[in-house]
Formats: structure tokens, sequence, C-alpha cells
């Protein structure tokens, strides 16, 4: 019994997390068939639609490896940033696109190369001001709708970084 | 760092989050089925209460900004507060619960739960602030 209980113990968070949702899967086909179908014919289609995504990910994870030393991004993205540091982070948080779940191994290494917790909150919150979806928020909710959300996004952003910055210390 | 060296540190990260992500675009994928059904159910008509409940519903939903655009813009014909409409948009993309434990893993849990928090009460704060400044000019 013990060791079961040890080799339980050896498996990683990330796979008892994936073995629970299975868990839930398996329990819903049984109780609710066409459910459990339908939930897994949207995960198919979304991890179809992001696959190539992580490909990309991956490439720019090595290339970030390659490249990018920690002196540098400490520079643009690290302590000494400054408000420089908030720009960078504003603006490539409105341009880089891809779900977050895909971005966070990319993070989680720029985050070891030194850049500030503060500036990644920065970064993650202007994920919501897509050029891209801009068109679809004005024709939905108009023009003026979308520039003053737009702009308070922007703003709490940096709010966001700020207490990120009081409350987590780097 | 050499080439292979950082194929073989990014295909190590990726690994290990694998797991994690796949746990999370499952469990994204049969609730938002579930909230889909429930979106135009769960408003009361009462801007405050709703503001709420649009911030809970968004935190709860996941999926590219621009659905949730189109949710809003249908839950706008059918008379939900805009107040409400903006607080779900915005916890939509900004509040993860079911993303948590990747971004726990990468980004550090305390990082991952103030960051989710704070992004809640804002989503509720910058909807009042959307509709006064709209309301002004």
């Amino acid at each position: 019994m013990q060791s079961i209980f040890k080799k339980l113990n050896s498996i990683s968070g990330g796979l008892k997390f994936f073995a629970v949702v299975a868990l839930l899967y398996i329990l819903l086909l049984f109780s609710n068939t066409q459910l459990a179908q339908q939930a897994f014919l949207n995960f198919l289609q979304i991890f179809f639609k992001i696959f190539p995504l992580l490909m990309v990910v991956f490439v720019f994870m090595v290339a970030t490896n390659l490249y990018i030393t920690e002196e540098k991004t400490k520079k643009y993205f690290g302590e000494g940033s400054g408000i420089k540091g908030y720009f960078y982070a504003i603006i490539s948080g409105i341009l880089i696109a891809g779900p977050p779940y895909v971005l966070y191994p990319m993070l989680g290494e720029l985050k070891n190369k030194g850049v500030k917790n503060s500036l990644l909150a920065v970064f993650l919150y202007n994920r919501n001001v897509k050029l891209a979806f801009l068109p679809a928020l004005i024709y939905y909710f108009g023009a003026e709708y979308t520039v003053v959300l737009s702009f308070y996004i922007i703003l709490f952003s940096i709010i966001n970084g700020l207490i990120i910055q009081r409350l987590i210390k780097e | 760092m050499s080439l292979q060296t950082s194929i073989q540190k990014s295909y190590q990260t990726l690994k290990v989050s694998l797991p994690i992500m796949l746990g999370v675009l499952l469990l994204i994928s049969l609730m938002n089925i579930f909230w889909h059904e429930y979106y135009t159910k769960i408003f009361t008509n009462n801007p405050l209460i709703d503001t709420f409940i649009g911030s809970i519903a968004g935190s709860l939903s996941f999926g590219i900004p621009i659905t949730s655009y189109v949710i809003g813009g249908e839950l706008l014909g059918e008379g939900v507060n805009l107040l409400a409409i903006t607080a779900f948009m915005l916890s939509w993309s900004t509040v993860g619960i079911a993303m948590l434990p990747l971004e726990a893993r990468f980004l550090g849990r305390k990082f991952a739960v103030i960051r989710n928090s704070t992004n809640f009460i804002f989503s509720i704060l910058i909807s009042f602030l959307v509709i006064y400044t709209i309301n002004i000019f």
C-alpha cells in the first residue's frame, strides 16, 4: 500500500491534474454521453487550432534561449527597466497574439531570465487590446465604447503591474 | 548556449507543460458548453448584481476575446445591462479560473492568485468607469 502512495507522490502535479480531468470525462461519458462527446469534439477543435501556434512558441523559446541573454532581458524588462519596461510590456502585450495557455511556458522562461513579475502582469493584461479584434468590438458596441475601454485596459494594466510589484518580492 | 541544448531545454519545458495544457483545454471545452446554455438565464435585470454575475461568468468561461464580444452583443440585444456585459467581456480574457494550474506552474502560485484576484476586481471597476466616462461625453 505504501509503495502505491510513494508512486503516486512521484507523479508530477501536471499529470495528476490531467488524470483528474480525464476521470471527470470518463464519469461524464457514463452519465451524459452527448455532453462528453460534444466537449471532447470542442477540445479537439481547439487543440488542432493551437497546435501550429505551439510550434511557433517552441521556435520562439529556442530562439529566446539562444539569443536573448539574461543581461539583455534584465536591461529591458528587469529591475532597472523603469518606465521604459512598462512601455515595452504594454506594446508587446498588444502586439503578441496567442492564447495565454500557449504563452505561459514562454513567459516562464523569460521570468527565469529576469523579467519582472509586474511587467509579466502588464503584458498579460494588455492582451485584451487586440488590434485584429477591435473592428468586431466597434461593430457591436461602437467606436466611443471601444476607445474608452481600451484606454482603461491600458491604464489598469499599469496599476495591475504596480500592485504585483508591491505584493510580490522579485 | 548551443542550438542542441537550447532545443532540449525548450522541449523539456513544453513536455512538462503538456499534461497541464491538455487538462486545461479539456476543462475549458466542458465548461464552455455548460456556460453557453446559461448565459442568457443568469442575469437578473439589476445592474449592480448583474455586473458581479457578469464578472463571475466571464471568469469561469474561456476563449478568444472575439467570442466574448459576440456573446456580449447577443446579451445586449436581449436587454442585459452594458455594465454587466463589460464586466463579462473583461473577466473573460483577464481572469482564467480553469487556467490557474498552468499559470501557477510557470509564473508562480502567488503571482497567479494575486493577478487573477485583482483582475476580477478590475473587471467590475473598469465596467463602471467605462459607462461613467461614456455618459459624461
